[in-house]
């Protein structure tokens, strides 16, 4: 129950400082215009093309990034040779702020779809990266052995233990690479959208409309939250076998 | 011995020569072990029994020599190593190639008496009980002769004697061969049929006797350096 204290506290006052009139509506609106405007936006079907749009942008990157970083953290945490050759340029490139690229992106990609993805694919690589080159790096060499014992094959050696083991590193680099393609998408959609959460919250600053900021917030929170969970039960369901203290 | 009427060894080593780095550890060793029969390596640490085992077991290679090894090779650590994202069954099955090694699988886990564990996962099994489960994956492809590296070092002192009459019973019952690395006499006594002893730089065998002859708790003792009676001489000179 101790999680629920601080939440309806701050509701309670978000609610009670709204509805006496000592914040203004156009500082703060209270949660039931918050209410009323999620419903009109939902009426209307506006809510669901910015949702949906910053769901496919948020997919589309992370997709792309997955892949990426698949590839490149199998290729670099595999090989020595591959690692001297590309980890430095990586690790330079991801010291660089990752909005730092915005004017570079928008330069050349120009305002599209195509820039916004870009961008989340960016935020979303690192960290599924670093987390599948640790993981491969962090196999126990020991287990590697008894299949090398047993006359495994190198195909079999990855598919049956390198695999297995970098799994869960693999998975927590997503969790947090999911994470972070939320964070751009918002970075995207303040740059240049006419859709999309990150528009609804532009939107709203330009019209003073609090009621509409909130709900993009909100619903950036709910989204957030709702990824980072399933990506939790995901965990669980396939490297539950972990002997570790759940995260 | 009826084992030692057999005709080929179930492994024949020659000349062996290993290094790492400029450290000599094998410099034309020569060892054979027969089918069936149970040796025990013992010596001090580094000494190279270890390495001796992961060349014969294809795990380091030799920089010289021969190894020549007769059928299936099992072989157990001194960690149990299961796969920690399969169960026990799976963790057994895991050596399996063709459908008889896989119906060997409940047969080796109720062998090692883990057979109601089947379902569990490593991280749910004591140290002791997965050691049993190892010493099962072992012997999924019917081994002739399995290869035991300390494989009670990380076990506490009753897990260490039910394990090693496991072991026993396993050996005898399978009629497999074994090779023991151990540090402890008395494992090597309890288990093997020959006792050699590993000494020096390269090393070299300094002492082999048969159990029950002349491989003796006081001359294996005698062979790695360690004088028996040490302590009980100088407390005598104190008192």
């Amino acid at each position: 129950m101790g999680r629920f204290v601080l939440p309806l506290g701050l509701f309670v006052l978000w609610w009670a400082s709204t509805a006496s009139g000592a914040v203004k509506s156009y500082q703060l609106a209270g949660p039931r215009d918050v209410l009323r405007e999620l419903g009109d936006l939902a009426q209307s079907g506006a809510l669901w093309h910015d949702l949906g749009a910053s769901i496919e942008r948020v997919a589309c990157g992370f997709a792309i990034a997955f892949a990426l970083a698949l590839v490149l953290g199998s290729v670099v945490g595999g090989s020595r040779r591959a690692e001297r050759a590309l980890d430095p340029t990586l690790q330079a490139v991801r010291a660089v702020p990752s909005l730092a690229w915005v004017p570079l992106i928008l330069l050349w990609l120009g305002i599209g779809e195509t820039a916004k993805i870009t961008l989340v694919a960016i935020g979303a690589f690192f960290p599924i990266y670093v987390a599948l080159v640790a993981g491969i790096r962090g196999v126990d060499r020991k287990l590697v052995e008894v299949g090398t014992s047993f006359g495994l094959s190198r195909v079999a050696l990855v598919s049956r233990v390198l695999v297995p083991a970098t799994l869960p590193q693999l998975l927590v680099g997503a969790r947090i690479g999911l994470t972070q393609a939320w964070l751009f998408v918002v970075a995207a959609e303040l740059l240049a959208a006419t859709s999309g959460l990150g528009f609804l919250l532009t939107d709203g600053q330009q019209t003073a409309r609090t009621d509409e900021i909130l709900v993009a917030i909100l619903l950036f929170a709910a989204c957030g939250k709702l990824s980072e969970s399933g990506m939790r039960v995901l965990e669980r369901r396939l490297v539950g076998w972990t002997d570790t203290v759940p995260a | 011995m009826s084992r030692q009427a057999a005709t080929t060894e179930a492994a024949r080593i020659r000349r062996l020569r290993k290094a790492f780095g400029t450290h000599l550890v094998f410099d034309g060793l020569d060892l054979d072990v027969a089918r069936g029969e149970r040796v025990a390596i013992l010596g001090a640490s580094g000494c190279g029994k270890s390495t001796l085992l992961r060349c014969i077991a294809g795990l380091e290679r030799p920089d010289d020599g021969t190894i020549v090894t007769a059928g299936e090779i099992g072989i157990i650590f001194q960690e149990p190593r299961l796969f920690p994202w399969l169960n026990v069954k799976r963790n057994v099955a895991f050596a399996a190639r063709t459908d008889a090694e896989r119906a060997r699988v409940d047969n080796v886990l109720a062998m090692v008496g883990m057979l109601h564990a089947a379902d569990r996962l490593p991280k749910a099994l004591s140290g002791g009980m997965a050691q049993r489960v190892a010493l099962a994956r072992s012997l999924v492809r019917d081994p002739a002769l399995l290869l035991l590296d300390e494989p009670f070092a990380a076990l506490d002192a009753l897990r260490r004697i039910e394990l090693r009459v496991a072991v026993r019973e396993i050996l005898e019952f399978t009629r497999a061969g074994a090779i023991l690395v151990t540090h402890d006499v008395d494992d090597a006594l309890a288990l093997a049929d020959r006792v050699i002893v590993l000494a020096g730089s390269p090393a070299e065998i300094v002492f082999s006797g048969t159990v029950g002859e002349t491989a003796t708790r006081t001359a294996i003792l005698a062979a790695l350096g360690v004088n028996e009676h040490g302590l009980h001489g100088r407390r005598a000179t104190a008192s």
